[in-house]
């Protein structure tokens, strides 16, 4: 299908873009890997006037280290991503998540920084970011600010982006030496996660010293499993305390029902693919 | 002479690489919205969004101002309003047939239907300006359940019918004097089993959307299509249209995928002639995948009840079949005779001495069903394969055995089957010993047993279908029996050139099984010519001017065939011409690897030779005309009956319900094989589709009618990644209705598999308490299936919210954030 008529800028930096966005009011979009704003746009459940294009922009590729943290700038793309050995080797949960997102292609195109401003609640992405207390760094008309995870998800498909801002890198704190899982659950390989849950995990002599877990689609936004955390911490890195642990993991969440999954097995499959992120995480088999 | 290759030697199961191959993957084709011509204007559609609804009004006066548009037209405004799309098949005398024009007069029937066109300079411009078609509409109550629609009282999809009732049909073996009578079967037996299947409604979702191109300048008006079925779509213009048929020339050019999604006769092709013959130039229509979704005829969509009657020892007396088919909202063209294919089918390769079989098909206002790979077959195979499964555990029988005591043995074909069809050769027992093997069947079911003694989360369960299909449609007396408007003849035709090079026409219309290749392999091998100096034309009807299309597994066993008897001609031709240069008799002359030989001498003449020979025609028998070139067509004598055993394992991780498949094993017979990577391709194919059934696929409807499934991000396709290796092997049991001994392949794979995969689940969860699970066998279902066996379901939706889902293309609003 064939989008409705707009205007088209491809900026070659961050101001030219944020220059751009002020100009064209409300009614512009900001194009990044494009992977899912043109079927949008084709099947023209959105018709704005104006794209403005970041894929010029070098200086929003790519990943550095900085301190304790790795920047990722936010038109990196997933494949990158999943390929970058800072990512590999101090946010593994980010790699291995990525690693799902969609098939080689999307992942060719698709970026973090647009997976994250999309922030489709079955996007796999999200998670991660809040399990891994990333930090993201907005620009705008009034300059740049800094926007922690957990806050940056505001609704469906609704971040503390403003329509005036771009989101221009994540900041990640180091979790050099975690062990990682993010567990999938989809009907088909290319399909969105019913659930999914990243999970990251510290252990120290065979017991759980810090974890991190993060629901996909159990709600609007991201959750941020601290029941399950809380409940791991201190515990063996056994079968039997992940799974008394991992039956935390629907509290505070608000799954919908749709075509694939009800509210109540939402929560169930919470449950049983905390426990076996967790588990994974902490290498244990399975 | 031109050619340098070796003349063909046993090209007949030969694994050639298919030779369209390297031009469709690297682009270099045509499909038909490559098709640019000068001036060519587009259609856009103008489709319902409602079910059922009175049109109040339609306010074409803002499209109309639009730039680039050329016209807007409802049915009036094109003098579509008497038009009424072709149904080929009456399948009783009163049947009740409503009126079926291309676009909505006063009242949509099915959301998707088309109520206006837009006709623009550009496709954009035609987009842009349909969505400014204002339509109004009195909403009516949808219809969509199937037994609501026929209870006392039903809202009316077509009032003037008088009913929702299209037809009831039905086949008993006692009146036949085929069988016994199923009642009394029944009722003696020791052993009754019933059993209520469900089979969703499915799409087929072939890769290139349709798109269709009308040139009217021309002395005959030219359609491209991307079609299955050219020939037939040209006779329905003419017919349809009061068009002279001579005046009207169709091409299917490479088409990309049809399973019986393009074997219609579609309102955007009349519409795309009546509006390219209103403005007098070409016009091109080419539609999105949601449009391919809502308004491409769906298929399945049954509900089907059985009884199957027993003995203790496992010997089965009786079936009886009581279907009722969904036909949507309109008749197409076989939509009716649809769920009758399968009709004598549901026996299957047993041994039933009673059989009754009735189908009620009702309308809905759902999209229109019609074929869909198998059409009918793999329902029946489906309740069958299903119900042997639940007799097996009802006596406490192993499920092969239970098959075993009851299918035809080798040694009594032909065997003539309580639906009256003669099956003219098998080998079950033969297939199914060889797919017990490669599938460890006993391993299996050792480890079965082991992951059920440790009560393992993940179950495992074996599923079999031991399928036989008739294809190859079809003996035209049959389909006169049926009540069919058409034939199912095939035609064909050879021409020998001057070098020595050939040129095959045949009436079949490829659109991705790899014909060009296995007519070139048979052609090759009957005239002894090297493969690659045989080139098969199709597709066009001022090219190929007879033929009957492509459908229901029978372009090799009905369209190779005239082919092969083509081919014999030419040879007989030939062969006088041989004499007469050789001077000899005809009968000193033996043929062999495209040469003429006096037999017991090395004096010989090529089969190009004469074909030289007979250009120039300076020498030449006397009373014979100077060509080599033959046609025939072939109208078969009984239908192909492929069949095979396919096992499958499933893993059922019963803390998520989630299936996977673990292996996959089928042995299928399919007679001789002319190119076995081809029937290899074909059976992948079909398995996809059928697990696909089983696992995925389903069009679902909401409340209002709406179809939500309607993106491939909602309507789960399966690609490689969700499928297992598949094991696959071939018994050879040729078949005696052809001179070939080939059997169809199209549609096996998509016949055996499904009630396979669904066996396969249910084994692995029966043990828990669970009977019975819907396609496709979700997650979701399979995990309530089994906490609801286990007494400890919880109540659905208990903390359902009102905000969407993520994930899926629909949910996504328009003021979504999106980057």
């Amino acid at each position: 299908m064939i989008p409705s008529a707009f205007d088209y800028v491809a900026a070659s930096s961050v101001e030219e873009a944020v220059q751009a966005l002020s100009e064209a009011g409300e009614d512009a979009k900001v194009i990044a890997g494009g992977q899912s704003l043109v079927p949008v746009l084709r099947l023209r459940l959105a018709a704005p006037t104006k794209l403005i294009d970041l894929n010029k922009i070098s200086e929003l590729r790519g990943v550095r280290e900085d301190g304790d943290a790795i920047v990722v700038g936010a038109m990196t793309t997933h494949h990158d991503v999943i390929n970058d050995p800072l990512v590999r080797e101090h946010a593994a949960l980010l790699a291995l998540a990525t690693h799902t997102v969609g098939d080689p292609q999307i992942r060719h195109r698709g970026t973090l920084g647009g997976a994250l401003v999309h922030a489709d609640p079955a996007g796999d992405l999200l998670a991660p970011a809040v399990a891994l207390d990333a930090e993201m760094v907005i620009v705008g008309p009034g300059g740049r600010r800094t926007v922690p995870a957990a806050e940056f998800f505001v609704d469906l498909f609704t971040t503390a982006v403003q329509p005036d801002e771009l989101l221009v890198e994540v900041r990640i704190p180091k979790k050099t030496g975690w062990g990682a899982h993010y567990e999938k659950f989809q009907r088909v390989a290319q399909a969105w996660s019913i659930v999914a849950v990243a999970a990251a995990v510290r252990t120290e002599g065979g017991s759980i010293a810090e974890a991190r877990v993060a629901l996909t689609n159990m709600a609007t936004t991201p959750v941020r499993a601290t029941g399950v955390e809380q409940a791991l911490v201190g515990q063996p890195a056994t079968a039997e305390a992940i799974r008394a642990a991992a039956e935390h993991a629907a509290e505070g969440t608000s799954p919908t029902s749709d075509g694939d999954a009800d509210a109540d097995y939402r929560e169930h499959l919470a449950r049983v693919l905390t426990g076996r992120a967790v588990a994974a995480a902490s290498g244990l088999g399975g | 002479m031109t050619t340098t290759a070796q003349p063909a030697t046993g090209e007949l199961g030969k694994a050639r690489r298919r030779k369209e191959d390297a031009r469709l993957i690297t682009g270099r084709t045509r499909w038909t919205d490559n098709i640019t011509l000068p001036g060519m204007l587009h259609m856009a559609i103008v489709r319902s969004p409602l079910a059922h609804a009175k049109i109040t009004g339609i306010n074409t006066d803002a499209a109309r101002k639009m730039p680039g548009v050329h016209g807007v037209f409802t049915a009036t405004d094109l003098g579509a309003q008497d038009i009424s799309m072709p149904c080929a098949w009456q399948v009783t005398e009163d049947m009740k047939s409503p009126k079926t024009p291309p676009l909505a007069v006063d009242t949509v029937h099915f959301a998707g239907e088309g109520v206006a066109i837009v006709v623009a300079r550009d496709a954009a411009s035609a987009e842009d300006a349909a969505g400014a078609v204002e339509v109004d509409y009195d909403v009516l109550p949808p219809v969509l359940d199937m037994e609501a629609a026929l209870a006392d009282g039903a809202t009316l999809v077509h009032p003037d019918l008088g009913t929702n009732r299209n037809a009831l049909w039905v086949f008993d073996s006692a009146e036949a004097g085929t069988g016994g009578d199923v009642e009394q079967a029944i009722r003696e037996a020791e052993v009754v089993v019933t059993r209520r299947f469900h089979q969703q409604r499915l799409m087929p979702s072939f890769m290139e959307p349709r798109s269709i191109v009308v040139d009217p300048t021309g002395e005959q008006l030219t359609m491209w299509s991307a079609t299955q079925v050219p020939h037939i779509v040209k006779t329905m213009t003419a017919l349809t249209l009061g068009l002279p048929e001579h005046k009207v020339r169709v091409i299917a050019p490479d088409v990309g995928g049809g399973f019986g999604g393009k074997l219609q006769v579609i309102p955007e092709e009349f519409l795309t002639v009546l509006v390219a013959r209103r403005l007098g130039k070409p016009v091109k229509w080419t539609e999105t995948r949601s449009e391919s979704m809502m308004a491409t005829h769906h298929g399945r969509a049954q509900i089907q009840d059985l009884t199957l009657a027993a003995r203790k020892d496992g010997t089965v007396t009786g079936l009886k079949v009581e279907l009722i088919a969904d036909m949507g909202a309109y008749l197409r063209i076989i939509t009716p005779g649809t769920p009758l294919l399968g009709a004598f089918m549901f026996n299957a390769i047993y041994k039933f001495p009673a059989y009754r079989f009735a189908c009620t098909n009702v309308f809905t206002t759902k999209v229109p069903t019609d074929a869909y790979r198998g059409a009918g077959r793999p329902e029946a195979t489906f309740a069958i394969e299903r119900i042997m499964d639940e007799l097996a555990v009802e006596l406490g029988m192993e499920p092969l055995e239970l098959r075993e005591r009851n299918w035809i043995k080798h040694e009594e074909f032909p065997f003539t089957t309580v639906a009256g069809l003669t099956y003219d050769s098998g080998n079950y027992e033969a297939a199914t010993a060889k797919a017990k093997e490669l599938f460890d069947y006993d391993g299996l079911r050792a480890e079965q047993r082991r992951r059920r003694e440790a009560n393992d989360p993940v179950q495992l369960g074996i599923g079999i279908s031991t399928f036989t299909e008739m294809c190859g449609l079809a003996p035209s007396r049959i389909l006169g029996a049926l009540s069919y408007a058409a034939g199912g003849w095939e035609h064909a035709s050879i021409r020998m050139l001057a070098t020595g090079t050939v040129e095959v026409v045949t009436g079949v219309s490829p659109h991705g099984q790899g014909h060009e290749t296995a007519w070139s392999q048979i052609v090759a091998d009957k005239l002894g010519v090297p493969f690659e100096d045989v080139e098969v034309l199709h597709g066009d009807t001022q090219l190929a001017p007879k033929g009957m299309d492509t459908y229901g597994s029978r372009s090799l066993v009905v369209g190779g065939i005239a082919a092969v008897k083509a081919a014999d001609k030419v040879i007989e031709k030939a062969r006088k011409i041989a004499a007469h240069m050789l001077e000899c008799s005809e009968e000193d002359l033996e043929f062999a690897q495209g040469k003429f030989t006096i037999k017991g001498t090395d004096r010989s003449i090529t089969i190009q030779e004469i074909a030289f020979t007979t250009f120039a025609a300076h020498n030449f028998p006397e009373g014979m005309e100077p060509s080599l070139d033959s046609e025939a067509t072939f109208d078969p004598e009984n239908f192909s009956f492929p069949h095979g055993t396919h096992l499958c394992a499933t893993e059922v991780d019963t803390e998520t319900g989630r299936v996977t498949i673990r292996s996959y094993v089928c042995v299928d017979d399919v007679g001789k094989v002319v190119n076995p990577l081809i029937v290899e391709g074909q059976v992948h194919g079909g398995l996809a589709q059928g697990i696909a059934q089983a696992l995925f696929e389903e069009a679902v409807y909401d409340e209002g009618g709406t179809l939500v499934s309607a993106t491939l991000a909602d309507y789960l396709v399966p690609s490689a990644a969700d499928l297992p290796s598949f094991t696959t092997d071939r018994t050879e049991t040729p078949a005696t209705s052809n001179p070939l001994g080939v059997k169809g392949v199209g549609e096996a794979g998509a016949i055996a598999s499904t009630p396979a995969v669904v066996n396969a689940v249910l084994d692995a969860v029966r043990h828990l308490g669970v009977t019975d699970i819907d396609m496709p066998c979700t997650p979701q279902r399979v995990w309530r299936a089994v906490q609801s066996a286990q007494g400890a379901a919880k109540s659905t939706s208990q903390h359902a919210t009102e905000s969407a889902a993520g994930g899926g293309l629909g949910s996504i609003d328009a003021q979504g954030g999106a980057q």
